[in-house]
């Protein structure tokens, strides 16, 4: 056996380009298992870790007011184990260098020591002294956007009163490990912040003395969540309450859950993509190596040696290039993984999150690359067990080729003798032909979806900020106000048009499916607002009944025309029964729209607006902001611009780091498949071109054989790559769909464009190897051997 | 005894082949010219020079030292691409294992060299020469070995080359089928006047020539004419 160890390792030293080239599909395979299973373990053991150690709640509910002794009824509710109450408040910001105004979100802390539930995490400097205030903490996130530090003041509107705070501290905590604003998906840390005061000062502020409004509980183990949460809102009807929610409705735990569900997806179906790809490469090196040593293998036969062990051999052969490129691909993934856990960092704020691997993830890495080489060799030992020795010594016939398709239609004797050439050749070995166009297929297809992440994020990102939120500016109210309100707004420096909005929260009901979500009322033929089917088309906002997302729709299975319960969870709580009246199409987030009037009347509230989408002049912009911004009646204004450049800041870099890494990788697939079948084309045909060489044919003439057959099976590889790639795509989109996301399968022209751009280099790349191999064919040597 | 005009002059040429870090000399110091319309069998065992002088006087290979001429042409100082022009145009050659594309039929191996060559003759015509007219639409692996070896010659013959070159030419056949294919490239030289060259280890072969040129050992160690050639059919081996 040691002899053939030997022979394995020669025949490797023989074939570098393509064990090379199989050693890079697979650590291109292995590497992103590695990274983006890391990074999904990473990401569950921190938050578990962390959602521990900090006691994140279970439950979670907000009211209007309620006196403090209803805690003891909360407390006793079943499967409860403790209960927090807090003060929670929106205020306006005056960040230092921002026009427009910020908003904090203010959460009170106990009047001494630290929260029981919900700890915070303190980075810098101290928890606020009792006593004192005007103390705050801010989080780390909101004092990195603006650059604040312990020490340094604050300014902003605490209810009506405009306000000097003091930074006493930066933290972080297990509820904003993404600190999003209410309904925003985009994280904008420059105008949105969180802070702790200490409940006396902010009680104060608010006259919320032996009062609370917001409450988050913890459950023990075996409590049912959702009777937790029923007798919470029993307990607290009466006070407001919009609903109580548990986790999986937490913002940022469902942020969070999102980009874990992603990671875990796509740590999966990319490796598995790229891994299938190597196993189809080596079974494809293997089986010609198989081919080419047929003598070699019926001498051995012939010695004795049984077909396990022959098997055996070329098995190892292909645990070279896969084992290289799991020890490759594993190192790669570490350091792509650990650069990965920095990045998250930034968005995802954890008191640690260091990217670590489990002996699982390397055991899964061998055993994916170990039955890769199994599967790549299985077609190779198949054959030497099918080989009999006496046969596979004689010598081989020349192949046997028939008149084929073109022949019989003529097509044929229209045709140069190469071309003939090329047509039997592939009609000859039709399997083997389709073979090398799903290769082909598969590196465009691969190319493909390396472009279709950031296509989707672009597509998504112009539906939403150029065609469906067409406004300036969103100005929201502390309060629901009348609907004169709007004539204020109208009346401010540089605003050219308001339109009002009303902001419901309520619950949706159909049969046993429930879905809390802010209902949003707008007005009728809103310029600033537009509904959308999946076809981009306007969708006109009906009089009556509710528009609902599609997403939401299959969430609650509604379709068009059926009946819904709205629950309102606010002000008089009307429930009553909304026909569906037409679905809609968005990419980010869940939404239910009705007409305002429609919504107003049902409120039975009178008109009432939550806030109004605004048209900006421009040139006046700033001074509207820093008016705004004084306006204590407003509680936060979200600015386009600024969530466009925070998208691109935050989600679309981080996005932009994995996009490469696969466009890397697919493009050295590509290559690699390119490559290694240009090399098998001209190692079967070797024999062939050297007699044409030696007929007379320069070597023009004779690359044309080569590559011609080449180029035809590449251009049949085209449409066939583009229909895969964008199957590939659908698997994406539907296991990456969310509740927060959807990524449409959208490739653009340039993303066909690239993918045959590159397809073409490798070609072109290819064959010129393949033809440097032409160059240099021995002619001698292979007309004395038979092939 | 057939003669014409010289064709093929070898002065002082020597072959030496490295191998690793061994010096193998394949060819000594070979004088020999060789005039038209001549058919040469040269004998001599395996590791004699023979296939190595017979790929230098085809264009295959270059000499290490010493000069080849073809009619006024120096060969031996012709490059990559003279030496492909000199093999299209004036060479044909046949080989041992036949050499045929087997994605090709007959006629078209035939017509495959027909098309780049300057005066070919018709690729039917070529294969009727070696009486292969009813086969011409079969591919290689419908024919048999004395068949493929036919299509080669025809193939080699249809460019109507100066210099037919035959490399072992019945060593993969039996000794009825070989018979056939020397029959064929007796025909041809007799015919249309080709120089033939055939190598081979075969000495009955030999009297089929008007010279025989015996190698051993990269030298010739002798020349010899032949009264009266012998006619294929009367050949024993």
């Amino acid at each position: 056996m040691t002899t053939l160890y030997r022979k394995v390792l020669r025949d490797a030293s023989r074939q570098k380009g393509q064990v090379i080239a199989v050693t890079t599909v697979v650590a291109a395979g292995i590497a992103m298992w590695v990274t983006m299973r890391g990074a999904y373990e990473s990401l569950v053991e921190s938050r578990n870790s962390y959602y521990i150690a900090y006691r994140f709640a279970d439950v979670f509910a907000l009211v209007k007011r309620a006196p403090e002794f209803e805690r003891i009824r909360l407390a006793s509710i079943e499967g409860v184990t403790e209960v927090e109450t807090r003060l929670v408040y929106e205020i306006t910001l005056d960040v230092p260098g921002l026009p427009e105004p910020a908003s904090g979100r203010l959460l009170s802390i106990p009047d001494e020591g630290e929260p029981a539930l919900n700890r915070i995490h303190l980075r810098r400097g101290r928890l606020p002294e009792p006593g004192r205030s005007r103390e705050i903490v801010v989080s780390e996130a909101f004092a990195e956007a603006n650059g604040l530090s312990p020490g340094e003041p604050l300014a902003g509107v605490l209810n009506g009163r405009w306000t000097q705070f003091q930074i006493t501290g930066v933290a972080i905590s297990p509820e904003y490990v993404y600190e999003l604003r209410g309904a925003a998906v985009f994280p904008d840390n420059r105008r949105f912040g969180v802070m702790w005061m200490r409940r006396d000062a902010l009680a104060a502020a608010f006259r919320m003395e032996g009062a609370f409004n917001d409450i988050s509980l913890r459950l023990g183990p075996g409590a049912r969540e959702k009777d937790a949460i029923d007798a919470v809102d029993r307990v607290l009807e009466k006070y407001g309450c919009t609903g109580a929610y548990g986790r999986s409705d937490q913002l940022s735990h469902r942020f969070l859950s999102d980009e874990i569900k992603q990671d875990r997806v796509t740590g999966i179906i990319v490796p598995a993509v790229f891994l299938a790809i190597a196993a189809f490469l080596t079974n494809a090196v293997l089986t010609r190596m198989v081919t080419r040593q047929r003598d070699q293998i019926a001498t051995l036969k012939a010695f004795g040696y049984a077909n396990s062990a022959i098997g055996f051999h070329y098995f190892l052969f292909a645990m070279i290039p896969v084992s290289l490129g799991a020890i490759l691909g594993t190192g790669i993934g570490i350091w792509l993984g650990q650069g990965l856990a920095e990045l998250y960092q930034r968005f995802f704020r954890f008191p640690s999150l260091d990217f670590q691997l489990s002996p699982a993830i390397l055991l899964g890495a061998l055993a994916v690359s170990v039955s890769s080489a199994l599967v790549g060799a299985l077609a190779a030992v198949r054959s030497v067990v099918a080989l009999q020795p006496a046969q596979a010594m004689r010598e081989e016939g020349p192949g046997l080729y028939h008149r084929g398709l073109s022949d019989w239609t003529g097509v044929g004797a229209l045709l140069p003798l190469w071309a003939r050439m090329i047509l039997r050749s592939m009609e000859r070995r039709p399997v083997k032909s389709a073979f090398t166009v799903a290769g082909l297929g598969m590196a465009i297809a691969v190319l493909l979806v390396s472009r279709y992440f950031t296509d989707s994020l672009d597509y998504l990102m112009r539906v939403q900020f150029e065609l469906v939120q067409r406004d300036n500016a969103t100005a929201v109210f502390q309060e629901p106000k009348p609907l004169a309100a709007r004539y204020e707004l109208g009346r401010m420096p540089g605003v050219l048009r308001v339109e009002p909005f009303r902001v419901v929260p309520v619950r949706l009901r159909r049969e046993h499916r429930v879905y809390r979500l802010a209902l949003q009322g707008i007005a009728p033929g809103s310029e600033m607002r537009t509904l959308l089917d999946a076809d981009l088309r306007e969708v006109p906002l009906p009089r009556a009944g509710v528009v609902l997302t599609r997403t939401l729709a299959r969430i609650l299975h509604v379709r068009e025309g059926d009946w819904l319960t709205v629950e309102v969870l606010e002000g008089e709580r009307a429930v009553r029964q909304l026909e569906v009246s037409a679905l809609v199409d968005e990419l980010i987030g869940l939404a239910a729209y009705m007409d305002l009037d429609a919504l107003n009347r049902f409120l039975q509230e009178g008109h009432a607006i939550s806030g109004a989408y605004l048209r900006v002049d421009p040139a006046q912009a700033e001074t509207l902001y820093r008016r705004l911004k004084r306006t204590p009646a407003v509680s936060s204004v979200a600015v386009r611009e600024a969530m466009i450049a925070s998208f691109q800041k935050t989600i679309a870099e981080n996005m932009q780091v994995s996009v490469t890494i696969l466009a890397v990788f697919a493009a050295v697939i590509a290559f690699s498949i390119v490559y290694n079948s240009a090399r098998i084309a001209l190692s079967e045909r070797a024999h062939e071109l050297a007699s044409l060489r030696v007929l007379g044919f320069t070597k023009p003439e004779v690359a044309i054989v080569l590559i011609g057959e080449q180029l035809a099976l590449t251009i049949a590889a085209i449409p066939a790559g583009f229909s895969m790639g964008r199957a590939l795509c659908e698997m994406f989109a539907r296991a990456m769909e969310s509740e927060l996301y959807r990524f449409p399968v959208v490739l653009t022209q340039d993303s066909y464009l690239y993918s045959l751009v590159i397809l073409l280099l490798a070609s072109m790349f290819s064959a010129a190897l393949a033809l440097r191999g032409v160059l240099r064919l021995d002619l001698l040597r292979a007309l004395k051997t038979r092939e | 005894m057939a003669s014409g005009e010289r064709i093929l002059a070898m002065e002082g040429l020597s072959k030496v082949y490295r191998l690793g870090d061994v010096e193998v000399v394949a060819l000594r110091n070979i004088n020999l010219e060789l005039e038209s319309k001549l058919f040469v069998v040269i004998l001599g065992p395996s590791g004699s020079g023979k296939s190595t002088l017979l790929n230098i006087l085809g264009g295959l290979d270059v000499p290490t030292t010493g000069r080849l001429h073809y009619f006024d042409h120096d060969l031996t100082a012709a490059g990559e691409r003279e030496l492909t022009r000199f093999r299209r145009e004036h060479v044909g050659f046949v080989f041992q294992f036949y050499n045929l594309i087997p994605s090709l039929t007959a006629i078209e191996n035939v017509a495959l060299v027909t098309e780049i060559a300057a005066r070919p003759m018709p690729p039917a015509q070529a294969l009727d020469l070696v009486g292969l007219k009813e086969r011409m639409h079969f591919f290689p692996s419908q024919l048999s070995g004395g068949e493929q070896q036919r299509v080669a010659i025809a193939r080699a013959i249809a460019k109507q080359p100066d210099l037919l070159l035959c490399d072992e030419p019945t060593g993969a056949l039996d000794y009825g089928t070989g018979r056939v294919v020397l029959e064929a490239i007796e025909r041809i030289n007799r015919e249309l006047g080709t120089t033939t060259i055939v190598i081979t280890h075969n000495a009955p072969i030999a009297a089929m020539a008007d010279l025989i040129i015996r190698l051993s050992g990269g030298e010739i160690v002798e020349k010899s004419w032949n009264e009266r050639k012998a006619a294929p059919a009367e050949i024993r081996w």
